[in-house]
């Protein structure tokens, strides 16, 4: 390689080569912005087609032009509603995580505790979150606050198990290279367990971001006035199926926002490349 | 002896599992005079990793005593007397390479350099390193990234420096630089080194004694004293004096079992 690239300007051939290899990274860099446009448009085409040429009733199932035609008309309820959900899937999942991190934080220094207490967490883990949800509102009453808790009951199980493993596989020689200086406990953990962890976080945030608004939308089925999921119950009910379709979309939206939001977060905080890919 | 960087009496270690006990070492004396460069030969499993973590207090003997400096080996690490290069460099992947440098400085109740020793920076430039500061591990080659980590481990001058089979993993070019370069520092900064090795090569052309180990138990098989110039140059491996150390030892290897010439075949 290095000889070719030492007679690079007077090689006719070797220009050729790299003008074509451009070229071809260009038409796939086109590729794999179109293709899932044209996949997505497709989908859409055909949903309209059948939708027309069954003659599909509307209560059963809208057009496609019907459902965006709904969510440019009724925005603004739509908007009003996604201000609660959004707003329990995030406190939820900022204290289903915050838990979960502390007591990975206990498990790897207390082995005791993690003894004792794993298999209670796997027992919560293992009720579906439909049944957790009127369990949690016969507990805490019709508020925000029993969706805030299935929202973070729900994110809390993937970021412990995760975030156990990530403080734990730090890598045996640097363990004892802390050792070798004298490193406290508290040391090891700032410095090497808390930062082998981030990746292994960062894995279990990206699960936990879509399905906070999941329990934040299941916890508002039961007996709930507003909110996407109380939305799509009503339009349910009244046969509304534009409406109904327009709701999730606008939930689904949100979660995909959101689950950008921790990407970008982990493009930001691990710069680095994890010696073991999680 | 007086004056010694390491003495090791009677070391036994034994690790006790479920299915059987394993005898790692098995009654091992010797010392290390300060200054010195005694390189540890042996095939795999004879415990000569073992041996350098009895030094280092990463493990503790079963029976026997180690000193390094007159002192436990626990006093000599919490003195930052040691420095330990392991097999991979054992950098933290979300430090640049100084940064990594650095971290001895901010554990371990977080000590100032000693008056006159190297800075970072000046131990990146002793590796050959200068300009790569700011690169982080998985930018650097595997030759560099060792390199980092002796830099590491010379931070706050400690009076030994334990290198357990530091180059094992690079290729044989990058292999022969970092022994010449090794030499180099060693003569530099007059550090002790206790150096781990399964190539016969390797453990004559850097040591000034070569401690020969058996396996099963581990065991000292022999210790050879190389007789080569202070200055040695790679070439060195083609002289006639070179070569009738390297035989002799490989005769000492034979006879401790054929599982020990198996050994250091593979290196």
């Amino acid at each position: 390689m290095s000889t070719t690239t030492l007679e690079a300007p007077l090689d006719p051939g070797q220009q050729a080569a790299e003008a074509a290899h451009h070229r071809r990274m260009r038409r796939l860099a086109w590729r794999r912005r179109l293709l899932p446009v044209a996949g997505i448009a497709t989908f859409l085409g055909l949903w309209a087609f059948i939708v027309w040429f069954f003659e599909v009733p509307r209560f059963v199932a809208p057009s496609p032009q019907l459902v965006a035609a709904t969510l440019v008309e009724k925005h603004e309820t739509l908007l009003r509603n996604l201000v609660p959900t959004a707003t329990q899937a995030i406190a939820g999942f900022i204290l289903g995580n915050l838990a979960a991190i502390i007591i990975a934080t206990v498990f790897v220094h207390r082995k005791t505790a993690e003894e004792a207490f794993f298999p209670v967490v796997v027992l919560i883990n293992t009720i579906p979150v439909v049944a957790k949800a009127p369990i949690l509102v016969l507990l805490m009453g019709n508020g925000m606050e029993p969706k805030i808790a299935i929202a973070a009951l729900i994110c809390f199980f993937p970021t412990l198990v995760n975030m156990v493993r990530g403080l734990e596989s730090v890598n045996p020689q640097a363990m004892e290279l802390m050792r070798v200086l004298s490193a406290s406990e508290r040391e090891v953990f700032f410095k090497l367990r808390l930062r082998n962890s981030l990746p292994y976080l960062f894995s279990a945030l990206k699960i936990a971001a879509s399905t906070a608004v999941i329990g934040s939308i299941v916890g508002e089925w039961i007996g709930s006035t507003t909110g996407i999921g109380a939305l799509i119950i009503q339009s349910m009910y009244n046969f509304d199926s534009p409406m109904l379709y327009a709701t999730v979309i606008v939930g689904s939206a949100f979660s995909v926002a959101f689950f950008a939001l921790i990407v970008a977060a982990e493009r930001f905080f691990v710069r680095w490349q994890p010696a073991n890919p999680v | 002896m007086a004056g010694a960087a390491v003495d090791c009496r009677n070391v036994t270690v034994r690790f006790v599992t479920d299915r059987r006990t394993v005898t790692a070492l098995h009654d091992v004396s010797f010392d290390v005079e300060a200054g010195g460069f005694l390189t540890l030969l042996g095939p795999s499993g004879c415990g000569k990793s073992t041996l350098l973590r009895v030094v280092a207090d990463l493990v503790a003997p079963s029976s026997g005593t180690a000193a390094v400096f007159g002192t436990s080996p626990a006093e000599a690490r919490a003195a930052r007397a040691l420095g330990f290069v392991f097999q991979d460099a054992a950098l933290l992947p979300w430090r640049t390479a100084i940064q990594n440098v650095e971290l001895p400085l901010e554990v371990g109740g977080r000590r100032s350099l000693p008056a006159g020793a190297p800075t970072p920076r000046e131990l990146m430039k002793l590796v050959g390193l200068e300009g790569w500061e700011n690169s982080y591990p998985h930018e650097l080659s595997g030759g560099m990234r060792q390199r980092v980590s002796i830099a590491r481990a010379l931070l706050g001058g400690p009076r030994l420096l334990l290198m357990d089979e530091p180059f094992g993993a690079l290729d044989e070019i990058t292999r022969d630089r970092l022994n010449e370069e090794l030499r180099r520092i060693w003569q530099e900064t007059g550090t002790t080194i206790l150096f781990v090795t399964h190539s016969v090569y390797e453990a004559v052309y850097l040591g000034e004694q070569v401690l020969v180990l058996a396996a099963n138990p581990g065991r000292v098989a022999a210790r050879v004293n190389v007789d080569l110039p202070r200055d040695r140059e790679l070439i060195i491996r083609e002289t006639p004096a070179f070569t009738s150390i390297v035989a002799g030892l490989r005769d000492v290897m034979g006879r401790a079992g054929p599982r020990a010439a198996q050994g250091h075949r593979a290196a």
